[in-house]
């Protein structure tokens, strides 16, 4: 058991723990921002791409053109692409490109969009008898909006935050190419650069159990949310 | 009073419009239990959905205690929903709420109400479906004429005077179908709600109802109170109804009449006549013999009544039909 440390000592050798340290606490800032501000601009997207959707209480045929036109671009455009055509745009929010800062307009550029389409499906789940009974009670969209169709869909709003958190944890790792910073940062600067290999095992080792422990809370959320 | 006038309502599918109401004109009386049936497709639930303007007509206007209803703006729309409830057959019950919250949500949209008014109402309400204690439920730990029953508290909790029903209950086995329809007759006394009443059963109107409506094809094709309707069907659709319900199979009541001698008679007494010894006074005064090839007695609403096919042999048959006609019996001849 003595020697087994030294042994593991010596198979890390480039493994600069507060560098890991640091970068860990960037990559959760960076996914934590971005996961924010994509919830609160997909959040009220989604829902406006549902009500404004055939049949439904907005019904508006234009305006969900328009607006799944724009989400299907952010979406079909590959996120490596959509880091680099962000520049500009993130220069002027921003200020830079670079770190973490610099990371989070592109982060939410992808994020907002994948969410907003995981918000609208999970309300199409909702049952269309119970936003019907709502209405004859004599709410107005928006009570049916905030008190019955995001309550009934929450467990699969959850969901969705889940699986769009997990996905900006991929995404803030690759925007470590164009110098974005946190884990994927040091993989690239050191993993693949330097060929040091032990580092590009921790960062990858620690983005596994990042997102593994995303997945277990998120279930363990929608669980406690559903009341089926 | 609900009234309809000349209210049509045709659906827009793929650019064309669709009937769903033909042009109809109705009033259904302050409260009264109004039934509507009809096979499926037939319109019942666009007519009821038209009521509280779910479905805005394409022609004509409907009229609620005096007031065009079809005028309201959105404002007065949602305060008029409220004083109308609805209940459904699958429920539609928030399954993210317990059962106390499903029934206090609309008196929270309403906003009218304190928090203090709103948890003795639902008390209140709870006690009147049977479910005290369990409003920390949730609908998903229910039974179905649990479920009714909450759905029923929830429509009721804003104080309605109408309570618009489609198909409440067919979803539940007889027995439940049972009690939630007492409890829709109760409330009917206790409250003086009116009930518009869906249903594809006419032993659910034979019960509850006072008036009924038989629909077809976008139609209303037979209207009037639920005895002459039940007993005196003219429409062939609601003969189909009434035979379904009494399980009578026509092709079987042809092949009896076959075997039958003498002379057919249907009868049809209602009220205290049913109670009367009748026909052996009717075999005693005319010395007709008979035998009865079918029959029934069973109550509409609280009124008994019965309906016998009789074949008659022998005897004064014209004394036997003035017996008939003195005891208040309705005869027909069927052969
Ligand atoms: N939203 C809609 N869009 C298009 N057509 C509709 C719509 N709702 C109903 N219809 C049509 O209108 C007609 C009447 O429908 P309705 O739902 O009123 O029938 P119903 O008598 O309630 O039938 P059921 O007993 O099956 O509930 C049907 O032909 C139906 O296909
Ligand atoms: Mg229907």
């Amino acid at each position: 058991m003595n020697d087994l440390m030294p042994q593991l000592q010596s198979l890390l050798t480039h493994v600069d723990w507060s560098e890991i340290g640091w970068a860990s606490w960037d990559t959760l800032v960076m996914v934590g921002v971005s996961l924010l501000f994509s919830v609160l601009i997909g959040l009220p997207l989604g829902v406006l791409l549902f009500l404004t959707s055939k049949r439904q209480l907005l019904a508006q045929t234009r305006v969900y053109a328009v607006l799944s036109f724009v989400v299907n671009i952010l979406r079909s455009v590959p996120f490596i692409i959509l880091l680099i055509v962000m520049i500009p745009v993130t220069m002027m929010i921003i200020g830079t490109s670079l770190g973490v800062a610099g990371a989070i307009p592109p982060l939410v550029a992808g994020g907002a969009p994948f969410f907003a389409r995981l918000v609208e499906t999970s309300l199409r789940e909702v049952d269309r008898g119970i936003i019907e009974a709502t209405q004859a009670m004599g709410a107005s969209v928006r009570q049916i909006v905030l008190g019955a169709l995001l309550p009934e869909a929450l467990p699969g709003i959850i969901a969705g935050i889940t699986v769009t958190a997990i996905t900006l944890v991929s995404y803030a790792a690759m925007s470590g190419v164009v110098g974005g910073g946190g884990l994927g940062d040091l993989a690239i600067r050191f993993g693949y650069q330097r060929f040091q290999t032990d580092v590009m095992v921790i960062t990858v080792a620690l983005l596994v159990i990042f997102v593994q422990l995303l997945q277990m809370l998120g279930d363990r959320l929608v669980l406690y949310f559903s009341r089926r | 009073m609900i009234e309809f006038d000349q209210v049509e309502k045709a659906y827009q599918v793929g650019g064309r419009a669709i009937p769903a109401l033909h042009p109809t004109s109705l009033s259904i009386q302050t409260g009264e239990v109004f039934g509507i049936v009809g096979h499926s497709g037939a319109g019942k639930s666009t007519l009821v959905r038209l009521i509280n303007l779910l479905e805005r007509p394409t022609g004509g206007r409907i009229l609620v205690d005096g007031e065009v209803v079809t005028d309201y703006g959105s404002g007065t729309l949602r305060a008029f929903r409220r004083k109308v409830g609805m209940i459904f057959q699958h429920f539609n019950l928030l399954s993210s709420k317990t059962v106390a919250d499903n029934i206090a949500f609309p008196m929270k949209l309403a906003g009218l109400y304190s928090a203090a008014d709103i948890r003795a109402r639902v008390d209140e309400l709870l006690a009147l479906v049977s479910l005290t204690d369990q409003g920390r439920k949730y609908p998903s730990q229910l039974s179905g004429g649990q479920k009714q029953r909450v759905g029923i508290a929830r429509a009721l909790a804003c104080r309605p005077t109408i309570l618009l029903c489609d198909e409440a209950t067919s979803a539940l086995d007889p027995q439940t179908t049972q009690s939630v329809l007492k409890l829709l007759a109760d409330i009917n006394r206790q409250l003086g709600l009116t009930i518009v009443l869906i249903t594809h059963e006419m032993d659910v109107v034979r019960r509850v109802c006072d008036r009924v409506a038989v629909m077809d094809g976008g139609k209303v094709v037979e209207l009037g109170p639920v005895n002459e309707v039940f007993l005196h069907p003219q429409h062939a659709t609601t003969r189909d109804f009434v035979m379904e319900s009494e399980r009578v199979d026509q092709e079987e009541l042809k092949t009896d009449l076959q075997h039958a001698s003498g002379r057919i008679l249907r009868l049809t007494l209602q009220g205290e006549a049913t109670y009367q010894p009748l026909l052996g006074r009717v075999a005693r005064e005319s010395g007709v013999d008979f035998s009865i090839l079918s029959g029934r007695i069973d109550h509409i609403k609280e009124t008994p009544y019965g309906q016998l096919t009789l074949s008659l042999v022998g005897g004064d048959l014209d004394q036997a039909m003035a017996v008939l006609n003195r005891a208040d019996v309705h005869v027909e001849v069927l052969r």
